[in-house]
C-alpha cells in the first residue's frame, strides 16, 4: 500500500531513461512527459540520441537517453537526474554521471548478463563497484517481467522484447503517482493500428506498475507539485512542431498559403514532417532534390505570392547561402529555419550548439543583410516562427529563425493560443489607385522601406526581378555606381528600421544589480534558473535575454550602459558577445562559452558566474 | 465573354535587348513571344523564369512576369513558382550549361517530377557570358579557353538525359527555323507536366558556326527531319528520304531506292508511351547516315506533379474537415486548465 511508502515531496523531478537506440527510450521518455504535463505539471525535455540509427545492440555508441523534468518552476530539462533508469549495462556506463547524489538507480538486471558487461567493455564483473556509484540500485529483472507477463499473448519473442521500455515506464508511473489510464490513452493513439501491439503493451505497463507498488519498501515515491498555469486549452509540443505550427498560424493571419521546400536534414526534418501532414491546413510542404532546391523553390514560391519557407540545419544553410542572396536582391519575404546542430562540417548532427550566428548573419556574398530571431525556448518556436513570418512580410525581406537541437526536440506544456491572441499580418499589396494608373514600379518602397508584393497574375502588376543591381527608381537592371551605393544602403537601413517594429529588450532577475547575464536564443531556460539561483544566494545578477538578433532591440545600448559587467552565454566560442562587443564598444564583456554539443548545466553557469563576480 | 487577342508585342518589355549582333537568341526570343500570342495566355498570366547565362536575360524582355534568378536554380524556382501558383503558365529559359551543368540535378529532378513548367534550352555549346569556355554539351576534344588542348570528357546530349529522367515531352529546333521553334513551343505550353524544348542556338561570338554541319542551307534538308505526331517520317529538299525501322534501329532510305516505298516509312506517334523509338529519333545526330530530329519527338500525357499537390490538398482537407490550426489541434491530445 503507498501509505507505507516513503513519499518525497518535491518541486520538481528529473528523470533520465537510457537504453539501446532500439530499446525505446524516446517513446517511454514522451509518454511520461504527456502524461505529467496532464496532470498540471510543467515540463521540459531534452532527448539525447545518437547520430547512429541503431549501432551494435548493447554498445556504448548505441545508448540513447531521454531526460526529461517535472514539475513546478521548471526551465530546463535539469542538470542532473533524481531518478535513472537503465535498461542495459552500456546505458548505466554512459549515464550514470547525470544521477544526483542521492538519487535512485534502476537498471534492467536481466541486462547485466557477463555477455553484456563485454559490450559495454567493463573491466570487471562488478559493474556498479567499477562505476563507483554510491545511488540507491533498484535491480528489476526487467526483461524476465516482460516475458512472464506476456507469455500468453501469442506475440513472438522479437516482439516481447519490444515492449520492455513499457515496463519501465509503468515502474516509473507508480514511482510519480502518475495516472495509468493516461499512459493507456498515449499508448492506445500510438499503437492504435495495432491492436494487438496495444494490448501487449497495456499488459506490460500494468505489469511494471504492479512491480513497483510491490517492491515499494525499498524505494522513495515522489510527490511533483503542480503549477497554477493560466486556464486554456493545453497541449504537450516539442519546438520543431511549434515551428511548423507558427508558420501555419502567421499563414492565416496574413491570408497567405504556406509552402515549405525543404530537404530532410537532422536535426531539422521534423518540421517537414510536421508540415507535410499540414496538408490538412491547405500547406504545401514539398521534399526538394536538394538543400538548394528547397530554398530556391520556397522564393519561387514567395515570387508567386505564397508565404514561403525553406527548414534546414547548418550545413544546409551553408548550401542555401546563394539563394538566400537571391531574396535579399529580389527583396521577397523568405522564411529559412536553421536548426542549430554541432558543427563545423557534419559536426555533431544530433547534438546542440549555437555556432550558426555568424553565419546567419554574415554568410553571404555582398552587402547582404537580413533579420535574424531565435527562439527561447520550445514553445518559443511557435512565437518565434510568426514573427519571422510577420518580419519577412511585412518588410519585404529574408528572415533566419536560429532554433537548436535542444529546443526544436526539447518540449513542454503549452497552452493553445486563442484565434485572436496573434496579430493580423499586412500583406503589402499595392494600392489600387498605383495599379489603376499604371504608376507603380517594382522598387516602390513604403514606409518601412520594404516593396510591395503582388500575387503572381494580378494584371498590371507584372515585373522583372533578379539577382542584378536594379535602378532605384525604375526596377531595371542598373550598373549605375551611385545607385548601387544607394541600393546598398536602403536595404541595410530597410532591415535597421524593422528595430521600430519589435519589442524592446526585457530584464529579469535582480534588475538593480550591477553584472547582467546575456543570452540568446534555446540557452533561455538554463539562464533563467541560474539567474534564480543566483538571486537565491543574494548575488546580485539581472539577466537580459535576445530573441531579436538582428536588427537588435531598440533598447539595447541603454541596458547595457546600466551595468558594469555584462557576461554573455552562449554554445559558442563567443560569437554573439563579438557581435555585441562591436556595436558597443565601451561594454565591458565576459564570456561563458560551452562547445560540446550539449546544452549548458544551470550549476556551471552559476558557478562560473559566480567565480567572475569573486573577481570582481 | 469578350475574346482577347495578343499580339507579339504585348509581350515586350521596354528595355533594349543586350544580346550580341546576330546572336541566336534575338530569333528565340521573338518566336517566344510570336509562340505567346498565338497561345494567347495573358501577359499578366505568365511567368518567366531564368537562371544566369545570355539566355537567361530573356526576362527581362518579356512584358510578363519575370525572374533572372541565379546559375543553375531555375528549375528549382520554377517549380516552386507553379506549385505556389498553379494558375500560372511558367517558361524556363536556360542555357546548356546553366540547365545541365550547375543546374543539372535540378534539370532531371524537374523532369522526373513532371511539374508543369516549359523549359527552353539554348544549346550553343558554350559558355558565351564568361567568354569561351567548354560546356556540358560540348564535343569530346573541343577546344576552347579553358580546354586549349581539347576537352578528355563526353558531352550530354540533352535528349538522353530527359529520356533517362523519364520525361513525358521533347521536342527541338533550329534558332533559325522559326515556324518549327514557334510550332514546338506552342505544343510545350499546351503539354501538361514538363516540357524540354532544345533550341540550337548559334553563339556568334565564341563558338560561331558550332551547328553549321547540320543547320546550312544547303545541308539542313538534307541532315535535318522535323517530325509531326501522325504524318510520314519524309525529309530530304523534295521529301524523297524517309525513315524506315530496320531490325531494331533506324535506317534513312530514299523511297523507290532498293525496293523501298512510301510504304515502308514509319508514321511518327509522339503519344506512345513506350519511349524506346522516342530516344531512337532524339538521339540521331545529323552527321552520320541520319538526320537531326527536329519537331515534337515525345509528347506524353502524365500527372503532373502541382496536380497531384492540390488535389492532395482538396483530398485531405475534406476529409479532415479541420477550418483553422486551432480547430486541428484542439482535435489532438490536449487537456484544459480551468480557473
Amino acid at each position: 500500500m503507498l501509505e507505507n511508502t516513503n513519499v518525497k515531496t518535491l518541486d520538481k523531478v528529473v528523470v533520465r531513461f537510457s537504453g539501446d537506440s532500439g530499446d525505446g527510450m524516446q517513446l517511454a521518455g514522451n509518454i511520461f512527459t504527456n502524461v505529467s504535463a496532464g496532470l498540471g505539471n510543467q515540463v521540459s525535455t531534452f532527448p539525447d540520441y545518437p547520430a547512429e540509427i541503431r549501432a551494435p545492440q548493447g554498445s556504448l555508441g548505441g545508448v540513447s537517453g531521454f531526460q526529461v523534468s517535472v514539475g513546478k518552476g521548471v526551465h530546463t530539462p535539469g542538470d542532473n537526474c533524481d531518478v535513472l533508469i537503465s535498461m542495459n549495462a552500456a546505458a548505466l556506463k554512459q549515464n550514470h554521471r547525470f544521477l544526483k547524489p542521492g538519487g535512485v538507480i534502476i537498471v534492467d538486471i536481466d541486462s547485466f548478463r557477463e555477455s553484456d558487461l563485454k559490450k559495454a567493455q567493463y573491466a570487471t564483473d562488478n559493474p556498479f563497484e567499477e562505476l563507483g556509484i554510491k545511488a540507491q540500485i533498484v535491480e528489476v529483472p526487467v526483461t524476465s517481467m516482460t516475458k512472464a507477463a506476456l507469455a500468453d499473448s501469442g506475440l513472438d519473442n522479437k516482439s516481447v522484447l519490444k515492449c520492455r521500455n513499457i515496463f519501465a515506464l509503468g515502474l516509473v508511473c507508480w514511482l510519480f503517482d502518475r495516472p495509468l489510464d493516461a499512459a493507456l490513452r498515449h499508448l492506445h493513439s500510438k499503437f492504435a493500428k495495432k491492436p494487438a501491439v496495444y494490448e501487449a503493451n497495456a499488459t506490460v505497463l500494468r505489469a511494471g506498475y504492479d512491480y513497483g507498488h510491490n517492491i515499494h519498501a525499498s524505494v522513495s515515491t515522489y510527490r511533483v507539485e503542480t503549477e497554477d498555469p493560466k486556464p486554456g486549452v493545453y497541449t504537450d509540443i516539442n519546438g520543431n512542431t511549434a515551428t511548423a505550427w507558427g508558420l501555419v498560424m502567421a499563414s492565416e493571419k496574413c491570408g497567405r498559403p504556406l509552402f515549405l521546400g525543404s530537404y530532410p536534414i537532422t536535426p531539422a526534418t521534423d518540421i517537414l514532417h510536421e508540415l507535410a501532414k499540414r496538408k490538412d491546413l491547405g500547406v504545401k510542404a514539398c521534399q526538394m532534390e536538394d538543400e538548394i532546391a528547397g530554398v530556391c523553390s520556397a522564393i519561387g514560391a514567395s515570387f508567386a505570392g505564397n508565404l514561403a519557407v525553406t527548414s534546414t540545419s547548418g550545413p544546409g544553410l551553408a548550401l542555401k547561402s546563394e539563394g538566400i542572396g537571391l531574396a535579399v536582391m529580389a527583396e521577397l519575404p523568405l522564411v529559412v529555419i536553421d536548426v542549430q546542430r554541432g558543427g563545423p562540417s557534419t559536426g555533431l548532427p544530433t547534438k546542440t550548439e549555437q555556432t550558426d550566428l555568424m553565419q546567419a548573419l554574415y554568410g553571404r556574398n555582398g552587402e547582404s543583410p537580413l533579420a535574424v530571431v531565435a527562439p527561447a525556448s520550445p514553445t518559443d518556436c511557435f512565437t518565434m516562427a510568426f514573427e519571422a513570418c510577420r518580419i519577412a512580410v511585412e518588410h519585404m525581406t529574408p528572415v533566419i529563425l536560429l532554433s537548436d537541437a535542444f529546443i526544436g526536440n526539447g518540449s513542454s506544456a503549452w497552452r493553445v493560443p486563442e484565434a485572436d491572441e496573434y496579430p493580423e499580418i499586412k500583406t503589402p499589396d499595392i494600392p489600387a489607385e498605383k495599379l489603376a494608373d499604371h504608376s507603380w514600379h517594382a522598387y516602390d518602397r513604403r514606409d518601412n522601406l520594404g516593396r510591395y508584393w503582388p500575387v503572381g497574375g494580378t494584371e498590371g502588376a507584372a515585373h522583372r526581378l533578379g539577382g542584378l543591381e536594379k535602378d532605384a527608381v525604375t526596377g531595371a537592371i542598373s550598373n549605375n555606381p551611385v545607385n548601387h551605393e544607394k541600393m546598398v544602403m536602403l536595404r541595410r537601413e530597410k532591415i535597421a528600421r524593422i528595430a521600430d517594429d519589435i519589442p524592446e529588450l526585457e530584464l529579469l532577475g535582480d534588475t538593480d544589480a550591477d553584472t547582467l547575464l546575456v543570452g540568446w536564443g534555446g540557452t533561455y531556460g538554463h539562464l533563467h534558473s541560474a539567474t534564480e539561483e543566483l538571486n537565491a544566494r543574494g548575488r546580485k545578477v539581472a539577466l537580459a535575454h535576445f530573441r531579436y538578433i538582428n536588427p537588435l532591440p531598440k533598447n539595447t545600448g541603454e541596458v547595457l550602459a546600466q551595468y558594469k559587467h555584462i557576461i554573455v552565454t552562449e554554445l559558442n566560442t563567443g560569437m554573439f558577445a563579438d557581435y555585441l562587443q562591436c556595436r558597443y564598444p565601451d561594454a565591458r564583456i565576459s564570456r561563458i562559452n560551452k562547445i560540446q554539443g550539449q546544452p549548458f548545466a544551470v550549476s556551471e553557469i552559476v558557478d562560473r558566474v559566480t567565480k567572475y563576480m569573486e573577481e570582481d | 465573354m469578350e475574346e482577347i487577342h495578343f499580339t507579339p508585342a504585348d509581350y515586350k518589355s521596354d528595355q533594349a535587348v543586350r544580346w550580341c549582333p546576330g546572336c541566336g537568341d534575338h530569333a528565340i526570343l521573338n518566336t517566344l513571344q510570336k509562340a505567346m500570342a498565338t497561345l494567347g495566355i495573358a501577359p499578366h498570366r505568365t511567368a518567366v523564369i531564368s537562371g544566369i547565362g545570355c539566355s537567361s536575360r530573356l526576362p527581362y524582355y518579356m512584358n510578363t512576369y519575370g525572374f533572372h534568378t541565379i546559375h543553375g536554380r531555375a528549375a528549382a524556382i520554377a517549380t516552386g513558382y507553379k506549385v505556389a501558383n498553379p494558375e500560372m503558365t511558367v517558361w524556363q529559359i536556360s542555357g546548356d550549361g546553366d540547365g545541365l551543368a550547375i543546374g543539372g540535378n535540378h534539370f532531371i529532378h524537374a523532369v522526373r517530377r513532371n511539374v508543369d513548367i516549359n523549359i527552353i534550352l539554348f544549346n550553343n555549346k558554350i559558355y558565351g557570358l564568361t567568354k569561351g569556355q567548354y560546356s556540358p554539351t560540348s564535343a569530346r576534344g573541343f577546344v576552347s579557353k579553358s580546354s586549349p588542348y581539347g576537352t578528355t570528357e563526353d558531352p550530354f546530349i540533352p535528349a538522353e538525359l530527359v529520356f533517362g529522367a523519364r520525361g513525358n515531352f521533347f521536342a527541338r529546333s533550329i534558332d533559325v527555323e522559326l515556324a518549327t521553334s514557334q510550332e514546338v513551343m506552342v505544343a510545350a505550353a499546351r503539354h501538361k507536366g514538363t516540357s524540354v524544348v532544345e533550341i540550337l542556338q548559334n553563339c556568334v561570338i565564341f563558338n560561331n558556326g558550332i551547328h553549321n554541319p547540320i543547320t546550312d542551307r544547303e545541308v539542313r534538308a538534307e541532315r535535318t527531319i522535323t517530325l509531326r505526331h501522325g504524318e510520314k517520317m519524309l525529309f530530304g529538299a523534295n521529301k524523297e528520304r524517309g525513315l524506315v525501322q530496320d531490325g531494331f534501329l533506324l535506317k534513312a532510305v530514299t523511297i523507290g531506292e532498293d525496293g523501298y516505298t512510301i510504304d515502308d516509312v514509319l508514321v511518327h506517334d509522339a503519344h506512345t508511351p513506350t519511349n524506346f523509338l522516342h530516344q531512337q529519333l532524339a538521339m540521331m545526330d545529323g552527321l552520320g547516315e541520319l538526320p537531326l530530329a527536329l519537331g515534337v519527338i515525345r509528347d506524353v500525357e502524365s500527372p503532373s506533379y502541382e496536380e497531384g499537390v492540390c488535389r492532395q490538398v482538396d483530398e485531405v482537407r475534406a476529409r479532415k474537415g479541420f477550418s483553422s490550426l486551432r480547430d486541428m489541434i484542439l482535435a489532438g491530445d490536449t487537456w484544459t486548465v480551468t480557473d
